[in-house]
């Protein structure tokens, strides 16, 4: 384990943080807090995009210098709505790549697996670079992976309900299990949680709720930023004292002598 | 209206101490209490919270435009009612047209198509028809019209609908008859069993609501929660909107059952988000502007502004044939600004019609499509 950036599909990212542009009280607002998160991953829902050069666009607010802009499908209910989304989003912001976001239920916005897995197909033989936002569970991962996603964005828990990782056992097995790169989505409420998804070896983090809907927006992006870079760095060295304990006691066998 | 009224403080701050989510129907019958009136400014706090937590600092904004107000059925409150002598007007292909540019110009991307029930003129092949006209320029067209047949709402679906709004006006049988003398409207399971055939339909939104002050709005009002409730359980892929129209005590010759006063509206309001975290709450422009300024940090979620309640108003001047009386008059531009003042964004678009295989708004050159899964 070494300091390497993050890669995704052959692009190299230095910060861990992503974040998303939904809630905020103002564009000018938005874009303060995402320089103070030094995120260069952003993403935004294409449902609001204006893509007919209206006035007052979330993406005037995005320097592409800065940010790598992923278009997401959020508010989509299958795969077809989803393909449909994923087309205006690269005809519009122009990138292949997409956060492929289809939640049909509108209470808990919990995301659907098999329509989920089913774009995820279509989009990867289309040419897409796909990010699935997707429940934590390890195998529909692993199916994921086979069908050639760049990503996979298990949650931490629902949507906008800040309560962290609900979903750890589970985050634990994914990020132990694949070969892509784990970015831990939703549910991320206080920069703790996204200190503790990194300490398990996620790769990223993405946050939105808990930083547009901050007191101060500003700050709480910057505390965002510093928690996921603690969390990193004690991912990378190693946790020393819990492999201290494993190697010093061996009480069952240390009768038989060396 | 006995078990709402006997409710205590103790069952009021029960409700209050529930966690997000998990508010029950005999809560909210507390929170709509007369018990419940002393926790106001507490109401307020935890509903402006949570929909911030759910929404952002966001308000929605659409706009209603009238197509006809031809109307065959005669409701007691109803500036449209049949036998009203109003002069009558169904907007047509031009009428329309210019009608939705003037409401384009304002900024608005959602259109609420609003009309009488006249199925024979102004049916399916009419509101195709008209779907067809707004595609091009708004990203997401609701109705709210006389009831239909699941076919009707699955063809007009298929032609752009996102969202039907159909308020049961009261849920007290008797009291329904009372109002509903003639027409269509008078078949009360008709229009009670449409939010299903809506769901069975697979519309993306379904609007609830009464006529508060027909009966008494506080049973009105557990009867829309009861049936929002029973909805999200069996139409679990539909999102629901909840709206509040109220009758104004002296509103011509017609004194309503209860009044529903500035405060009660609040009390309701903050009801609901609690009761349901993400249901979206709608204040019309019947509400007066120093109402709106304040109470949609309080709850609301979608605002029409700008809005012209007759045929045609939008194009021409004329205040003429309206079906309610407006209260706010700004201009889209105006509430948007206001909003921004308190520290919201006005979300004008939040749907694509691509989403549904549609060309779009705008000039976005399509290029190569990817064929849709089998």
């Amino acid at each position: 384990m070494n300091d390497e950036p993050l890669k995704i599909a052959g692009k190299t990212f230095e910060s861990r943080l992503f974040v998303g542009t939904g809630k905020y009280a103002s564009g000018a607002m938005m874009r303060d807090s995402l320089e103070a998160s030094g995120s260069q991953l952003v993403t935004m829902a294409m449902r609001r995009v204006q893509v007919d050069g209206s006035e007052d666009n979330i993406i005037d607010y995005l320097s592409r210098e800065r940010y790598h802009l992923l278009p997401n499908t959020s508010g989509v209910r299958d795969a077809k709505e989803a393909i449909f989304a994923a087309e205006l989003g690269r005809e519009a912001l122009q990138t292949n790549w997409l956060k492929l976001e289809i939640h049909p239920d509108p209470k808990y916005l919990l995301p659907d697996p098999i329509e989920t897995l089913k774009a995820a197909e279509e989009l990867v033989k289309a040419g897409f670079i796909v990010l699935p936002y997707i429940h934590a569970d390890p195998v529909l991962c692993k199916r994921l992976e086979e069908v050639g996603v760049a990503a996979v964005m298990p949650l931490g828990a629902p949507i906008g309900t800040n309560q962290g990782l609900a979903t750890r056992r589970f985050l634990e097995i994914i990020i132990d299990q694949s070969k892509v790169p784990v970015i831990v989505d939703a549910g991320l409420g206080v920069p703790s949680h996204a200190a503790e998804a990194m300490e398990l070896g996620a790769d990223a983090v993405l946050v939105n709720t808990a930083l547009a809907t901050a007191g101060d927006p500003v700050r709480m992006s910057m505390a965002f930023r510093l928690a996921v870079q603690a969390g990193r760095i004690a991912y990378e060295s190693g946790q020393g004292a819990r492999q201290q304990q494993a190697v010093a006691s061996s009480p069952l066998t240390a009768f038989l002598g060396e | 209206m006995s078990s709402i009224s006997e409710k205590t403080a103790q069952d009021v701050e029960r409700a209050l101490a529930r966690p997000s989510g998990r508010v029950t129907l005999e809560d909210f019958q507390a929170l709509i209490s007369p018990a419940a009136e002393p926790y106001l400014e507490q109401m307020a706090g935890l509903s402006h919270a949570r929909t911030v937590e759910r929404f952002g600092y966001t308000q929605q904004f659409y706009a209603p435009v009238y197509l006809s107000n031809v109307c065959s059925n005669v409701c007691t409150y109803c500036g449209f009612s049949a036998t009203n002598q109003i002069p009558r007007k169904i907007l047509n292909d031009q009428e329309i047209s210019d009608e939705l540019d003037a409401v384009k110009a304002l900024g608005m991307d959602h259109v609420l198509f609003v009309t009488g029930e006249a199925n024979l003129r102004v049916g399916v092949p009419y509101f195709k028809n008209a779907f067809k006209i707004a595609r091009d320029r708004f990203s997401s067209i609701s109705m709210e019209v006389q009831p239909m047949d699941q076919e009707a709402y699955e063809a007009l679906i298929e032609a752009g609908l996102s969202a039907v709004l159909v308020y049961q006006e009261t849920y007290n049988r008797e009291t329904y008859a009372a109002h509903h003398l003639k027409g269509m409207k008078r078949d009360f399971d008709y229009r009670l069993e449409t939010p299903d055939r809506l769901g069975r339909a697979g519309i993306k939104k379904i609007g609830l609501g009464a006529l508060y002050g027909l009966d008494e709005w506080r049973v009105d009002t557990y009867y829309v929660a009861a049936h929002l409730r029973y909805m999200e359980q069996t139409y679990w892929k539909t999102k629901y909107s909840l709206s509040f129209p109220r009758i104004r005590p002296h509103e011509g010759e017609f004194e309503p059952k209860s009044v529903m006063t500035d405060r009660d509206l609040v009390q309701l309001i903050c009801a609901y988000r609690l009761l349901s975290p993400e249901v979206d709450l709608s204040l019309s422009t019947r509400e007066h502007e120093v109402f709106r300024d304040h109470a949609y940090k309080l709850g609301i979620t979608t605002m029409s502004a700008g809005s012209k309640t007759n045929p045609g108003g939008y194009a021409v001047d004329a205040q003429t044939l309206e079906q309610f009386e407006i209260s706010d008059e700004r201009s889209p531009a105006e509430v948007a600004a206001m909003l921004r003042a308190g520290g919201y964004e006005v979300v004008w678009k939040d749907w694509d019609s691509t989403y549904d295989g549609f060309p779009g708004v705008g000039a976005v050159n399509r290029g190569q499509r990817i064929p849709a899964p089998v």
